[in-house]
């Protein structure tokens, strides 16, 4: 049996739009992903210990408060305890161009903007894992 | 230290580690459950099924939280709770979108549980082909209680039943008549049944209705010893309302099948059911590897061209395979 990308898709924080994270899950699901939805306002911990339980390969998060500086460290340092460094981490949404290179200094894989084709976030997480191949 | 020993030790990355390689049907996944196996035994697996949208994963939120709680109920301190959530994978793509952690939040930062988030890969019935071995992870690993919920089921998803020894059935008020509740399949396989959603208009009738079908079931299902009378329960899974009861009938129903023997029975359906579903794989996967190359699309396009019945094909299936 060929091994499926668990993705964990997380919106961490206050915000209350999961539009966007619900079209990238969709998009996920459709290139042969398991999507893992936790729905809105989830703390740092409670994405940390999803990600744990679930053993997923990528975490995605969606943030669009404004808050990524103090939330998208927080969910790296957690993972990194709990043993699970090798999770690729992606953040999505409103991430100010200043802030993008400290993120991926941090660890975080790749941002992604407003208007960001889903085709693009399905080949980065394809890259990311290493799996190439359609499924 | 080998990955079986950190499990037994507690260690919940390795538990999700084995739990993947489950899934996965690797080598290793299979060898460490064989190692594990002679430590299982002692939960309580219990179903919980339902038409899409009746509230199964509301309830299992409220349910586990009942189990959690200080209050005792029949066993304290309170058991740990696994939670098995299974939900379809798409028949094209293969991908899934995997929601029903959303309605569990509440359960987020207690060390006693544990939730996976399963797709059914492919597999009919209303489980994934390889919850069987989930739950007997999770029996090793500790766990007193674990929780299954299905795939919103419809009448025929009736899996469950041989996978757990006490099963429960969910449904909602306008979800059809008495002659929905008295057919054959999902009504038939429950050991408790639940009304949830029970503050909607209709909720009354659909009680007594099920009241009736469940009064007018022969005593007892075949699988189980007499003298256990199925509850037909009120719940409202978003405040709360009814899940004392509930909780309460699945430690009475654990306490029958302990009493009665029927404990015994459940187990030997469940394991007779899983070594026939894993024969019929490894028969059918083998026969495939067998087969030459192409060999089984040609006969596919054969038979959609009309030049060969569905039946002569699979004779000629079965003649390739056997040389």
């Amino acid at each position: 049996m060929t091994k499926k990308i668990r993705v964990l898709m997380a919106k961490p924080g206050l915000d209350g739009h999961d539009r966007g994270a619900m079209v990238v899950a969709r998009a996920l699901r459709d290139a042969g992903m398991e999507v893992i939805y936790t729905g809105l306002r989830q703390t740092p911990e409670m994405v940390a210990e999803s990600a744990l339980q679930e053993d997923v390969d990528v975490v995605g998060l969606s943030i669009l408060s404004g808050a990524h500086m103090a939330l998208v460290p927080r969910v790296l340092e957690l993972l990194r305890e709990q043993g699970q460094e090798r999770v690729v981490v992606l953040v999505g949404g409103i991430i100010p161009d200043d802030d993008v290179p400290q993120l991926l200094e941090l660890g975080v894989v790749a941002t992604f903007g407003p208007g960001t084709s889903t085709d693009e976030i399905v080949r980065a997480i394809r890259e990311a894992t290493g799996t190439h191949d359609s499924d | 230290m080998t990955l079986t020993e950190r499990i037994l030790q507690g260690d919940r990355l390795a538990l999700a580690r084995l739990l993947s390689e489950l899934e996965d049907q690797s080598t290793q996944g299979a060898e460490t459950l064989g190692d594990l196996y002679p430590h299982t035994g002692k939960a309580h697996l219990i179903g919980i099924t339902g038409a899409p949208g009746t509230g199964k994963s509301t309830l299992v939120n409220r349910l586990v939280k009942r189990f959690r709680s200080n209050t005792p109920l029949n066993s304290s301190p309170a058991p740990s709770v696994a939670v098995i959530a299974v939900d379809p994978s798409s028949p094209f793509s293969g991908g899934a979108i995997l929601g029903d952690r959303i309605r569990m939040r509440d359960l987020a930062g207690d060390a006693g549980v544990f939730i996976r988030s399963m797709a059914s890969r492919g597999k009919l019935g209303g489980l994934a082909s390889t919850t069987g071995a989930f739950t007997m992870a999770f029996d090793a690993a500790g766990f007193d209680l674990v929780l299954i919920e299905t795939v919103g089921a419809g009448q025929a998803e009736v899996d469950i039943a041989s996978s757990a020894h006490t099963t429960v059935v969910i449904d909602a008020p306008g979800l059809g008549d008495d002659v929905q509740a008295n057919k054959a399949g999902i009504l038939e396989i429950a050991d408790i049944m639940v009304v949830n959603k029970f503050d909607l208009p209709g909720a009354e009738r659909a009680l007594r209705t099920l009241e009736m079908a469940m009064h007018l079931a022969q005593p007892g299902p075949s699988t189980l010893p007499a003298g256990w009378e199925i509850p037909v329960l009120a719940t409202v899974a978003t405040t709360g309302e009814g899940i004392d009861n509930l909780a309460q009938a699945i430690m009475n129903h654990r306490r029958f099948l302990k009493e009665s023997g029927g404990w015994g029975a459940r187990e030997q359906i469940r394991v007779e059911t899983q070594l026939r579903q894993d024969l019929a794989s490894f028969l059918l996967g083998d026969f495939m590897d067998r087969l030459v190359e192409g060999r089984f699309d040609t006969l596919v396009k054969a038979v959609v061209d009309r030049q060969l019945a569905p039946l002569a094909a699979l004779e000629a299936l079965l003649r390739d395979g056997d040389q």
